[in-house]
């Protein structure tokens, strides 16, 4: 074996240009020796759940592009937009051009109720219609029906709270975000009065963050509510709330204690939190009519309790139902796959096959622990496995291909990738068109729209 | 609403905060962490990452931390940048344990 000549470049590729895949760049592009990072991204715009997943009124929290802006500036990085890894490009494609492969793409699939009528119209995972307000291109065009009176929110986390607020705010608060244009119209003629937001567990198992949950106590129009009944706390639920280090669970407690039991008037919006009740089948001839609901108890020690159905049915009639359970990864052929987890198979981000490492294939982000944490969590999850990747770096074999046989292999096949120079274009562009409407930006949410703005 | 970082932080300085902080606005010195107000996003992150409880919302911020805010602004803006942990001051552990936590 020879030693690598040292005035070569590292040079590797992110599948994702999400937090988690900036985070990994960044932790890359600060190293020693110097390495080169290619990130690809399926859409032509970069940013991940940042752009289509933060809710378009957490304004505030989208700030963090401005980090993922210093990033793409740094010496070494290039975004590859418009490409999609296993389509446009295969996973053995990037192996022969780059010495690793990074996957950052996140979970792009949810995880399954396994209940009755699962599939019906109206029934949408938290996925799907998070992607629709926001307006990504590959759901725009989604069909919702508002015009029930009541939608039912599955979940107990701060999706569930998202896609609550956004179907109770009215046009007024929204126009000012940078929700997406037809969701904004859709929202405007929508019918929705009253959300219930269920879940299997107790107000202090739930995960929502006291920030999120207050923000129901100051919606214009709208009264926060609970049953009575389902808002008791079992001896081993107060043992979790004395024993607990973690502030947040009697924070929460005490703003959900400041709900009502009744609603204030008939005019009022209502947002029903609704505990230890289990969905139990969505009934409907073509689409949903109503959600049938199982009382649960909690069983069990404090901290392993689990919610047992006690037989006791509900229904709630509604039009439209949106779970908001949680996401998996989505399979990629030729890679580990721990379905328990629904993530890729990995051991602090190798991806690993019977227990050995795959050399040269690694994981970052949701993709790699699942569907938690905050967008900062990517941060120090990223400079993990980026640690693992620099140590087996000095074994990784040189690429057969240089750097520019990629990007020489997508022009010849005429597909229109972008760059992140390209994006700063559209990204000026949605701000333009953004102003004079009040709102932040205007997305654009078509693939055709978004490459003209580049190409006029 | 930016968070800050209060008194439980004082002869301690875990950093749990800093590796959870995806806009790295925090700065220190041999005392503490101070978050940057201009900088952080409220994300929320760092509020259950610290092992002493020092970081509120500043909507929550009791009463008698309410000074850590303008210390926080201005510390924050004098001292350099924490963008990955560090090791805990010596003790960090003893005071953690008096605090009962």
């Amino acid at each position: 074996m020879t030693d690598k000549p040292i005035n070569l470049p590292f040079r590797i590729a992110i599948v994702g240009s999400g937090p988690s895949g900036f985070y990994a760049a960044e932790a890359l592009l600060r190293s020693e020796p110097p390495i080169e990072v290619d990130v690809f991204e399926k859409l032509p715009v970069p940013y991940g759940l940042v752009r289509y997943g933060v809710a378009p009124d957490h304004h505030k929290l989208k700030q963090v592009t401005r980090v993922f802006e210093r990033i793409a500036q740094m010496e070494g990085f290039r975004l590859i937009g418009n490409v999609c890894v296993g389509e446009d490009v295969t996973v053995d494609a990037l192996r022969q051009c780059y010495h690793a492969v990074i996957f950052a793409n996140g979970a792009e699939r949810e995880k399954d109720l396994g209940i009755d009528g699962e599939c019906l119209d109206g029934s949408f995972s938290a996925r799907e219609f998070v992607a629709w307000y926001n307006g990504h291109p590959h759901y725009r065009d989604l069909d919702i029906d508002f015009s029930h009176e009541t939608a039912a929110v599955i979940g107990q986390g701060n999706v569930a709270l998202d896609v609550a607020r956004i179907l109770l705010k009215s046009e007024a608060e929204l126009s000012s975000t940078d929700i997406a244009d037809y969701a904004l119209e859709a929202l405007s003629q929508s019918k929705v009065k009253k959300v219930h937001i269920i879940g299997r567990r107790g107000p202090v198992q739930a995960k929502f963050t006291d920030k999120e949950l207050r923000e129901f106590k100051t919606l214009p129009g709208c009264d926060p509510l609970v049953r009575e009944e389902e808002f008791v706390l079992n001896a081993a639920s107060h043992k979790e709330l004395e024993d607990s280090t973690d502030a947040k669970l009697s924070t929460n407690l005490e703003i959900m204690q400041g709900f009502e039991f009744q609603p204030s008037s008939d005019h009022q919006k209502q947002c029903w939190f609704r505990f230890l009740q289990s969905p139990s089948r969505l009934m409907g001839e073509n689409r949903v009519e109503a959600l049938q609901l199982e009382r649960c108890a909690l069983v069990g020690e404090p901290l392993h309790q689990i919610p047992v159905p006690t037989g006791q049915l509900s229904r709630i009639d509604c039009g439209l139902v949106i779970r908001c359970i949680g996401y998996r990864a989505k399979r990629i052929p030729g890679l580990p796959y721990d379905t328990d987890k629904g993530v890729l198979r990995n051991n602090q981000g190798r991806l690993t096959k019977a227990g050995e490492s795959l050399p040269g294939l690694y994981a970052v982000g949701w993709i790699k622990r699942g569907s938690s944490g905050t967008i900062g969590t990517n941060r120090g999850d990223s400079v993990d496995t980026v640690k693992q990747l620099l140590s087996d770096l000095p074994q990784l074999p040189e690429p057969q291909h240089s750097r520019s046989h990629i990007l020489d292999s997508l022009t010849r096949s005429g597909l229109r990738h972008t760059s992140f120079g390209d994006w700063q274009k559209i990204d000026i562009e949605e701000v333009r068109q953004g102003q004079s409407l009040g709102k932040p930006r205007q997305k654009i949410t078509t693939l055709p729209e978004m490459i003209s703005v580049l190409d006029s | 609403m930016p968070h800050v970082v209060t008194g439980n932080c004082l002869g301690c300085r875990y950093t749990e905060c800093v590796s959870v902080c995806p806009v790295e606005c925090f700065h220190f010195d041999d005392t503490m962490n101070y978050i940057d107000p201009d900088v952080c996003i409220d994300c929320g992150g760092c509020i259950p990452a610290c092992p002493v409880n020092a970081i509120y919302d500043s909507y929550n911020l009791p009463e008698e931390e309410m000074r850590w805010e303008a210390i926080n602004q201005e510390r924050s803006k004098e001292l350099p940048v924490l963008s990955a942990p560090i090791d805990p001051l010596p003790g960090a552990d003893e005071k953690k344990r008096e605090l009962g936590l």
